[in-house]
């Protein structure tokens, strides 16, 4: 159990961090949209449209890495498996 | 005699007058910025610890009067439905549209009215100015002062929508506004979202013949 639970924790952690950094490694909030700007050739403004992309956030990040240290600390309330030589 | 000549000076001078007074009238074009394309739009930025918040409204409408010749003289009004302002957090959203906030269901609008422009420099078809006039934030209206930008876009209107005939008219604005002014979540601290609220506005109207 406690091999199984420091297994569990380090795939969190490689897992929070590296759908982090895959989908964009965001430094602020989470985010479900983009913001899309475009030029008006005729106006000259920019057009600020949004489209949908999840942007995960630090703050799922720290969610991540905390939950992978909660199961490394849990690991530590069970005793190591110990092979009966008898 | 003398009463017949005096009464035909009047009715040149009243002619003349109307005359002159239509021609003036016919120089003010009224623009209509009510813009199907969704290019027009108002972006809002609040400085936060973590990162800027930062959104849009595209939902803009608003008529204005705008003479090519006087530029001084532009007067309108521009509104923002406030159930268009978005950012791309969707619980940042959520609380943005509530009661706090900006509180959408209430107050619908928000509402910009000019009365004057002044420091008025115009060169070939862009004019820069101080507008002042009427912010209206969830019920709370106060006199501001905003530069603005005009560009005179003639007979570019057909360019943007096809089959049409008509002018442009392009304001640009960049100014700054107090959340406490407004009544904007007033509870919320300062060290977590700032006080101040820097508006960008880019729209066009247009003015079909």
């Amino acid at each position: 159990m406690k091999r199984f639970l420091r297994v569990a924790a380090v795939a969190v952690a490689i897992l929070s961090a590296g759908l982090w950094l895959g989908l964009g490694a965001n430094r602020g909030w989470t985010k479900t949209q983009q913001q899309v700007r475009t030029l008006d050739p005729v106006t000259g403004l920019e057009s600020v449209d949004y489209r949908a992309k999840f942007s995960p956030g630090l703050e799922l990040l720290a969610l991540g890495l905390a939950g992978a240290a909660g199961l490394a600390a849990l690991s530590f309330l069970f005793r190591p498996t110990t092979k009966n030589n008898i | 005699m003398k009463n017949s000549l005096q009464s035909a000076r009047s009715a040149i001078l009243l002619a003349a007058g109307l005359i002159t007074g239509a021609a003036l009238n016919a120089a003010t074009q009224s623009f209509d910025f009510k813009d199907p394309k969704g290019v027009n739009n108002a972006v809002f930025k609040l400085d936060a610890p973590l990162e800027a918040i930062n959104g849009s409204a595209n939902g803009v409408s608003g008529k204005v009067s705008f003479d090519p010749a006087n530029p001084g003289d532009t007067k309108g009004t521009l509104k923002v439905a406030t159930s268009t302002l978005t950012v791309p957090n969707p619980m940042m959203k959520e609380h943005l549209h509530g009661d706090q906030w900006m509180d959408v269901a209430k107050f619908p609008e928000i509402v910009f009215e000019t009365k004057s422009l002044s420091d008025v420099k115009t060169t070939e078809n862009t004019t820069t100015a101080t507008a002042t006039g009427t912010l209206t934030i969830k019920g709370v209206t106060k006199e501001i002062s905003a530069p603005v930008t005009l560009t005179y876009l003639k007979d570019k209107l057909g360019l943007r929508v096809p089959n049409m005939k008509g002018d442009l008219l392009v304001i640009r604005s960049k100014f700054t506004i107090k959340r406490a002014d407004y009544g904007i979540n007033p509870g919320a601290p300062q060290d977590k979202v700032s006080d101040t609220i820097e508006l960008t506005l880019s729209v066009a109207g247009a003015s079909p013949q």
